[in-house]
């Protein structure tokens, strides 16, 4: 199991109850989608999975509970994809950018740069390493996020919304180059035309729960999605 | 009086370092790029003419006052090098005056006055009434020709805009508060007022000096005759004036770099002063996020 | 946008380009130095500073007009306190002024469509400017045009309103500028997540340094001597 969670329960500061009893497993390999309308928690929960937020129950990722002293090694194991790629590709190159993440693990600034170079190639987009953030396309953008959670070498990728700002051909290509990786992914999605391309299996979240688990059409057609 | 304000905004800029608050940088970074922003905005003030924000004001409300210099200077230094706005040679003179005064004088008022809508509104006024003036002082220290006519019409300009700038800050604030309450600093207790008078008051005296010297050097000897300055003031304002200003054009360049350091050494202990002031301000764990 | 133009400028290739932008900058310093304290005395100076710039426009392949326009940006700043001067009586002052503004634009131009912006910030590094400084700059400016083109997508909306164009009402602008500040906040708060998330504990990784190299030196030694003999065999008042 790369993700086993239980009973994970998160209210926010304002009172609202974001999280009502999780329960969830990921098996190495696989590759979930998460779907539900806004605000039923998908969002909330990937923010546990490498700790940005901490509600009660358990949470662990590759064997590691998701506390403090984990999170670092957690944090290289798990590569969140952002909705906005803007936020984050925050530094000056694409390099630097995709160096970002190595460099925070630990590695020299030597290995560093080899890691986001050979990232930058599986994403298909070397030639975009000396680019400034704002030069580039939103599909470029998407890639170069891609490429800097690729940089760690993780083991699990968790995708918010990946096709936001991507015209049809983009989410195509996208589709494509995720298909093509081998980590476990999880993938929060109201695609689910795209959620297909990658994956049969389905989470339905209602309400800070995960209210069914199964393929796409049972899923589509129960919710009505 | 180029690199006049460097010390102190590297002084508060290695304090910030040495606490490991790169945390704030984003934070900063953009809040920097939203003033950018914010000035493409036309606030229609009457009379057709409009408005923007400088911000000064605004930043020192949501970061603090040390954070709001930084991020001042960072502005000031962006506008000089990427806009090219032709403050590159005045960029110490500027960051002195907006990043430093401008922001102490906006926050004190904020702070007496608890964070009320007064103490907002007045303390975009003085932010802008007070880089101003020390500009004003610093133009006429550097040779520019202000006869009183075009410094009563200068002062005239920068009040109106120093209330605008007071309006907008509030309105801006007051939007920012009904979208989300919270954005605000609750301003520290006045911890050093007396502090914070002798920074403000020292200031102050600089400007005056500058100003009434030049365009009043006979007053001025009148007045040091008949009352007790302290030494070093009398020092400043005893010379004469008039001959003071026409020596001071005609010396050679090394000359006028002397004078000018002598200004810088003046304002780096005065920013000194201001910083440990500040350092009562010190920035709390924000609303970051994670 | 001229910021655009000057960015692309800056992406080009020529030995000044390629020279380190801490030499650049401790010229273009030195530059300044002497243009900001001449005086009327000194327009050999400024004549044989101005093609010191030209030449360095040339080597640099910049568009000579384009490079010589932008720098009058500055001007009507600069016109009014000649004006000022020249009615005080002082006409000769008025034109030293107009010409050490123009001046000083030109060699902030110079430096920054020879020096991209990493590297320029890189530079500043180099000669002991905070890093803290720096990074809230490399922010700065990498999230400029992104709220940029947020704030007048707003004003756009906002003035399109009721199907006629027409300019915002100060309540109007107020909102605006409090929309763009929330979602900035929010913003800055999603970038310190993705931060974090990957692995960001407190310490942004350092920017990187070119080498300095020997004919960087050369190349700053040479251009401040140059600037410094002008100034003083022409300089003096």
């Amino acid at each position: 199991m790369i993700v086993e969670v239980r009973d994970l329960c998160f209210t926010y500061e304002d009172g609202t109850q974001a999280l009502n009893g999780v329960n969830f497993d990921l098996e190495e390999g696989q590759t979930v989608a998460l779907m539900g309308a806004n605000g039923s928690g998908k969002t909330t929960f990937i923010q546990h999975l490498n700790g940005i937020l901490r509600g009660s129950g358990s949470v662990t990722v590759d064997g590691l509970p998701v506390t403090p002293p984990n999170l670092r090694e957690i944090r290289r194991r798990v590569g969140v994809l952002f909705q906005d790629s803007d936020n984050q590709l925050f530094m000056p190159t694409v390099l630097e950018d995709v160096a970002f993440g190595p460099l925070a693990a630990g590695k020299s600034a030597i290995q560093s740069i080899e890691s986001a170079r050979a990232a930058l190639e599986r994403a298909g987009i070397p030639h975009l390493a000396d680019k400034a953030p704002w030069h580039l396309s939103a599909g470029e953008k998407k890639r170069a996020a891609l490429a800097g959670i690729l940089a760690t070498e993780p083991k699990l990728l968790v995708l918010d919304e990946p096709t936001t700002f991507l015209d049809p051909p983009g989410q195509r290509d996208l589709g494509e180059l995720l298909s093509g990786l081998p980590q476990s992914k999880i993938l929060v999605t109201h695609d689910h035309l795209f959620a297909r391309r990658l994956t049969d299996d389905v989470a339905f979240f209602r309400e800070g729960a995960i209210a069914a688990r199964g393929p796409i059409n049972e899923i589509v057609r129960r919710f009505e999605w | 009086m180029d690199g006049a304000a460097l010390p102190s905004v590297v002084y508060l800029a290695r304090r910030a370092q040495r606490e490991l608050i790169d945390h704030k940088i984003p934070l900063m970074g953009v809040m920097g790029a939203f003033v950018f922003a914010a000035q493409m905005i036309n606030f229609p003030v009457g009379n057709g003419t409009s408005g923007h924000l400088v911000g000064g004001a605004l930043l020192t409300y949501t970061l603090g006052p040390a954070p709001a210099s930084i991020v001042m200077t960072a502005i000031l230094m962006t506008q000089a090098l990427v806009f090219q706005d032709g403050g590159i040679l005045a960029l110490g003179a500027n960051v002195f005056n907006m990043a430093i005064a401008g922001v102490l004088a906006g926050y004190l008022p904020y702070a007496m006055f608890r964070g009320r809508s007064a103490g907002i509104f007045l303390g975009g006024v003085l932010s802008v009434m007070v880089s101003a003036c020390f500009a004003l002082g610093e133009l006429i220290l550097s040779g520019v020709p202000m006869p009183a006519m075009a410094l009563a019409i200068s002062l005239g300009l920068f009040a109106a805009s120093a209330l605008c700038e007071g309006a907008i800050t509030l309105a801006v604030t007051r939007a920012m508060g009904r979208i989300q309450p919270g954005f605000m600093r609750q301003p520290e207790g006045i911890h050093g007022t007396p502090a914070i008078a002798l920074a403000m008051a020292s200031a102050a005296l600089v400007v005056a000096g500058v100003f009434v010297t030049s365009a009043w050097p006979d007053g001025i000897q009148r007045l040091v005759s008949q009352s007790g300055f302290s030494s070093a003031q009398s020092a400043w304002l005893a010379a004469p004036m008039a001959d003071y200003k026409i020596r001071f054009l005609a010396t050679p360049w090394i000359a006028k770099i002397a004078a000018g350091l002598t200004g810088i050494l003046l304002i780096y202990v005065l920013c000194i002063l201001v910083e440990w002031v500040l350092s009562a301000a010190r920035s709390e764990p924000g609303r970051d996020g994670a | 946008m001229r910021q655009a133009r000057i960015e692309r400028w800056s992406r080009g290739d020529s030995s000044l380009h390629r020279r380190h932008a801490a030499a650049k900058i401790l010229v273009a310093f030195a530059l300044l130095i002497s243009i900001g304290t001449l005086t009327r005395y000194s327009a050999p100076a400024c004549a044989l500073y101005l093609a010191l710039l030209l030449a360095g426009a040339g080597v640099a392949r910049l568009p000579v007009g384009a490079v010589l326009w932008g720098a009058t940006v500055v001007l009507p700043f600069a016109l009014c306190f000649a004006v000022v001067s020249a009615l005080a009586g002082d006409p000769a002052k008025a034109v030293v002024f107009v010409v050490r503004a123009w001046l000083s634009a030109q060699v902030a131009i110079l430096l920054v469509a020879t020096t991209p912006m990493p590297q320029l910030i890189a530079g500043l590094e180099a000669l002991r400017l905070p890093r803290f400084l720096l990074q809230v700059m490399q922010f700065l400016y990498r999230y400029l045009t992104v709220l940029a083109q947020e704030a007048g997508a707003m004003i756009q909306a906002g003035s399109s309103r009721a199907g006629t164009l027409r300019t915002l009402r100060f309540r109007e602008a107020a909102a605006i500028a409090g929309v763009l500040f929330a979602r900035s906040y929010a913003r800055a708060q999603a970038i310190h997540r993705a931060m974090v998330s990957r692995g960001f504990e407190g310490r942004l990784p350092a920017i990187p340094q070119a080498r300095f190299q020997l004919t960087d030196a050369v190349f700053g030694f040479g251009a401040v001597l140059l600037i410094i003999a002008v100034r003083g065999a022409f300089g003096w008042a």
